[in-house]
Parts: C-alpha cells; structure tokens; sequence
C-alpha cells in the first residue's frame, strides 16, 4: 500500500511577486511501505520543497498531498498527527540541538507525543543502540560530542518518534568516507527493523547506490522518475543532462558492455562488477 | 624546485578554553610535529579522517593559527611575524565548505572585489582584477547577478573568483565540494585544475572525495595529526587496506582491481583512472 501518494503536487513560491517561482511542478507520486529511497537532482531542482510537502510543512499551491490515503490538509486539526508520522531531519541537525543531555534532546519528540516515560526511555535506548551510540554519551552535554555524534543525537531525536516516514536531507554532509558508511548502515538497519520508509536525499551517487532500493529523481520541479535504483543507473546519458551522473564504477561497467562484453545492465556497485567480472572470466562469483 | 609551502616540524594545541583549566599545555597537541614541503605550482590534496587536523594545518599555512613550536614559512616569509601578516594572506588565499558563509556583497562582482578594495588597490586595477578573476572561474556572464540565484557550484567558484583577484600564488581549499551536486563538485573541480594548469597557481585540496583526490600529483594522509603517507594518488591509493583502516577510502575503480587481484588475477595496483581500470579489464576478459 502507499503510504504517501501525490497528486498533481504544485508549489510556487512567493507567487504574484516578480520573484515568482514554481519549485515542484504537478509532481505525481507514490511511494510504498517499507522501503529505503533515495531523493537526488541537481541543487534547487526542488528535492526539499517536495520533502517539506510530506510532513505537511508547506501546503501544496495545487494539488493533493495524501498521507495513508488521507488528504493532509482536509483537517487541519490532524496536521500534528502527521508530523510524528513523517519525520523530517534537515541538513545539519547538529545545529538544533539545545537540551543539556544528550537523553533529553532525543526524549524531545517522543514527550510532545504523550507517550509514557517507561516508553520514552525504551525508545531512547533502542534508538541509540541502532545508531551506534554509546549508553554513557546519553548523559553527557550533546555539545560535549564529536561531530558525528552530535549529528547522530540530533538524527536519533526524529527517529525515537518512529515516524511511518523518515526524511534525511544529505545525513552524511561533511563526513569522512568512514563515517559515511557507518552512519548509511545504521540508517539502512534503522529502516530494516522498523520497517519504515526512509527517503535519503544526497549528492552521492555511490553512496545511495549502495544503500537504496528506489531512486526519486527531481529536475527543474518536475518528477523525472521514480523507479528502481537499478534501472535508473541504467540511465547515465540522462542522468548526465540533469547535472547528475553514475557511479564510477557504472560508468566502467558500461563502457565495457558498449564495447560488447557480456555484462549485466545493472551493475553499480564494486561488490555488484566484481562478481560479474569474475563470471564472465569463467570462474564463478566469490563468496566472502 | 621552488618551495612555497615550509612546515618544520610543527606543534599546535587548541588553548584549554574553561575557566578551571586555563594551562593550555593540558589540551592535547592536535599537530603532532608536521613537516612538510610544498612545491610552487603543484597540486597537492591532503586526507584524513574527520578530525585528523586537516582544517587545522591549513589555517597554519595563512597565519590564520600559529604554531607553537615549529615553524611555517610561506615563500619564505615566517607565519609568526605579525608584520608580514597581509602578505602572506595574499599570496595564500583560502576557500571553505560553505559557499554561503564566504560571500558577502549582494552582487556578484562585488563580491570578488572585496578583498582588494580592502587591501586599497586602485579602482581601475580592481576592475581588471575581477573581470579576469570571473573569467578564470567562467563566471563572467553572472557578474551583475545576486549570488543568492546561484547554484552551490556557481557561489563556490564565485569564492574562489573572489580569493584569486588577490591574486594569491597558492589557493588551500577546505572540502570545497562538500555541500556540492555532482555537476557543481565537477565545476569547481574543473576550475581549481584549470588555475593550477593554466596560471601556475599553487593548489592545497582538502577533500574527503577519494576521485577528487586522484586528480593531484600529490597526495598527503593525515591521521592523528601526523603525516602518515605522502606519495603519488597512484601509490597512495595502492595501499587499499591501509587506506580503509584510516577511515578513508580508494576510488571505486581502484578498489575493484584491488579485489580482483586478491582473488588471482594480474590486474595493476595503481589504477585510478576510468580509462586505466577499462583498459585493465579489457585486457583480462
Ligand atoms: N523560501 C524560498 N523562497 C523562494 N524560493 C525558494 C525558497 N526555497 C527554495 N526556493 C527556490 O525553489 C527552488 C527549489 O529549491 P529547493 O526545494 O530547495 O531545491 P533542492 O532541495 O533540490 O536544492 C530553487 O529554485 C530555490 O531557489
Ligand atoms: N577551535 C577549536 N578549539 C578546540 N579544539 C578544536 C578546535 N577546532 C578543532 N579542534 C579539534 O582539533 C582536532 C582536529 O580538528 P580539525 O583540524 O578540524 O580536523 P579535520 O579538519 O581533519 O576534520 C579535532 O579533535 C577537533 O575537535
Ligand atoms: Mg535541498
Ligand atoms: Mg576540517
């Protein structure tokens, strides 16, 4: 079932001014339970003004925005619901952090929910076990923690919600290659648990091809396609026109097939070539 | 060769910043005796882990930190004389992550004629200095715009027009493609190559982007503040394992000769190119 669906979704900004702007341009969607998305396009195709239309925080300038099958905006009394159903985590979220412990930024969200303090407190373990966080860093001052951490702090706050949705706008910016997997891993685990639907917008091609199921493409406020993240690596000549590209390993893959070698289409990972390689040469895919 | 970067075994702690901890020897050294020289006209990237002490050494290379002991020189001129602080901030400019935080004029040229008009270079040089500083970035159609309409790429490469009117011999860049889309870390990765091919100009490239980085002659790995590997990308990024165990990477290609190899097959460790790992292959199937 989808859980979030749109319908000609339109968004102008500041319209009737001279500063006029269509940012999502009768954007139709929908996207299923249970799946981890990543959201790419060039920088202003429109990617956060679409996302902040999922958790309600802008209202369609024509359109419909439905969340489980309902219209978000026909009560608006309901708006709140569907905050703590999609979570929203802006880039750098490290910034929004102002509790004095760590335990107490994350409890934040669940607290404006009415849950229980017992539940509170077995969200907050949980959520810091699936992000990797040690239990003694919960009672520590989120300014006390590195870097990473403190984006984790801030990242674990929304999560401890269990939103249906989880929306992270580029989690990664600004971390070492390291650092990157790690935290794309706990997020994939985070999805996989709470089968929830996680959207992952990010400029790195390697990164949600490694991680995602499905890819949402923007360009110029328009959808330009919502499929697997397979096909849709298949598609290096477009992506390359929307100021996108492939992964460099699909690239090579592809260039290879052009030439004629016996390759699968969907090649887009080390991992995924090496085994394809090593098949074509006649000695089967490795185990490791 | 010219040596336009100088470290000498370079020693920096942060000064203890509470009130009950005022001795600064109690932080921890954060460079850990770095010495490094960089050659006039090269491209050099430097990795590290997230705080290795990358941002920290380049503030050391325009005097915006001093050592505490060691010694930095650029062209010869020593980062701990405060009177040749101007000079050395306009022979070595430096562009950061954020394009937003370094831009601010409301118009494009403007912008890039900030730091020469406060430096009092006369109003007609100025001129000439931002209309060829645009044109080295390819910005010049944008110089009557608001850089608030550009795209990420677009403002980077405006701070970097603004950092070159000073006309700098070397340009250190802190993780400039950080907050980039693909085709805006390709821009101002074009640029940067094409300033230190085509104007000579000295490039320093902190990145955490492994293929960025096989675009230098020379990369140099930090970790724990110390300078741990310092060789060609080829070389460096042969060294797959070492590289994953300091928490940085090697390009995709490079890592999939890697694994072929482990399994049997002749495959070269210093591919890092498209064209060399495609050629590699070719050759094997
Ligand atoms: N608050 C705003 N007011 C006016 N225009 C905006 C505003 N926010 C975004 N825009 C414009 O809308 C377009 C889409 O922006 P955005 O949704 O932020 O794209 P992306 O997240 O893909 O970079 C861009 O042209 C941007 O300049
Ligand atoms: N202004 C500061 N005061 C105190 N410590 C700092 C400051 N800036 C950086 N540090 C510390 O110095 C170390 C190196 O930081 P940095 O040079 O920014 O690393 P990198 O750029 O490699 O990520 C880190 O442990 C960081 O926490
Ligand atoms: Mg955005
Ligand atoms: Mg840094």
């Amino acid at each position: 079932m989808a859980i979030l669906k749109t319908e000609g979704l339109t968004y102008t900004y500041s319209a009737g001014t001279p500063f006029e702007k269509t940012a999502v341009d009768h954007v139709d969607l929908c996207i299923e339970e249970n799946k981890m998305i990543g959201v790419i396009g060039h920088t202003g195709s429109g990617k956060s003004t679409l996302m902040q239309h999922f958790n309600g925080l802008l209202k369609p300038t024509s359109g419909k925005m439905l969340l489980e099958g309902e219209d978000i905006w026909a009560d608006k009394a309901k708006l709140r619901d569907v905050r703590f159903k999609v979570g929203l985590v802006f880039q750098y979220p490290e910034y929004q952090l102002f509790e004095e412990t760590v335990a107490k930024d994350i409890a934040f969200g669940p607290k404006n929910m009415g849950l229980s303090e017992a539940e509170i407190q077995t969200r907050i373990l949980e959520t810091a076990d699936m992000l990797g966080m040690d239990r003694e860093l919960l009672e520590r001052s989120p300014f006390a923690l590195s870097g990473g951490q403190k984006r984790r702090a801030a990242i674990a706050g929304v999560m401890a919600m269990r939103p249906k949705v989880l929306i992270l706008d580029e989690p990664c910016a600004g971390l070492d290659p390291k650092g990157r997997n790690l935290m794309l891993s706990q997020i994939r685990n985070y999805q996989k648990k709470t089968q929830s639907t996680v959207l992952l917008v990010s400029h790195s091609m390697e990164d949600v091809a490694e991680f995602t199921e499905k890819l949402l493409v923007m360009s110029k406020a328009k959808l330009f396609c919502y499929e697997d993240t397979y096909q849709v690596f298949r598609r290096a000549e477009e992506l390359k026109q929307l100021g996108l590209r492939v992964p460099q390993i699909a690239s090579v893959m592809q260039s290879l097939r052009k030439k004629g070698y016996d390759l699968p289409e969907d090649l887009y990972t080390v991992e995924a070539a090496k085994n394809a390689v090593l098949a074509l040469l006649g000695k089967g895919a490795v185990q490791c | 060769m010219e040596k336009i970067i100088k470290a000498e075994h370079i020693v920096f702690r942060y000064p203890a910043d509470t009130e009950e901890n005022q001795k600064p020897a109690e932080n921890p050294p954060i460079l850990k005796d770095i010495s490094l020289e960089i050659e006039k006209g090269s491209f050099t990237a430097i990795l590290g882990h997230n705080g290795s002490g990358k941002s920290t050494f380049a503030k050391h290379i325009n005097a915006i930190l001093l050592p505490e002991s060691g010694k930095m020189y650029v062209e010869n001129l020593d980062t701990s004389d405060e009177n040749l602080l101007f000079e050395i901030r306009q022979k070595a400019g430096m562009v950061f992550q954020n394009p937003d935080n370094q831009i601010v004029a409301t118009v494009v040229e403007e912008d890039v004629a900030f730091a020469p008009e406060n430096l009092g270079v006369p109003p007609a040089e100025i001129r000439q200095r931002v209309d060829d500083a645009l044109k080295a970035v390819n910005m010049y159609e944008y110089k009557n715009h608001a850089p608030t309409q550009l795209s990420g790429g677009q403002k980077q490469r405006i701070a970097i027009a603004g950092v070159i009117a000073m006309q700098p011999d070397c340009i250190i860049l802190d993780e400039p493609t950080a907050m980039l889309d693909p085709q805006g870390r390709q821009e101002v990765m074009q640029t940067i190559q094409k300033l230190n091919q085509e104007k000579g100009i000295t490039i320093v490239l902190i990145t955490h982007y492994m293929e960025e980085a096989a675009l230098a002659d020379r990369i140099v790995v930090i970790d724990d503040g110390k300078i741990i590997l310092d060789d060609t990308p080829k070389k460096v990024f042969s060294q797959v394992e070492q590289m994953k165990a300091l928490g940085l990477d090697v390009p995709q290609v490079t890592e999939l000769a890697y694994e072929l190899r482990k399994v049997g097959y002749p495959v070269s460790p210093e591919i890092i190119t498209e064209e060399e790992c495609m050629q590699a292959l070719e050759a094997l199937l």
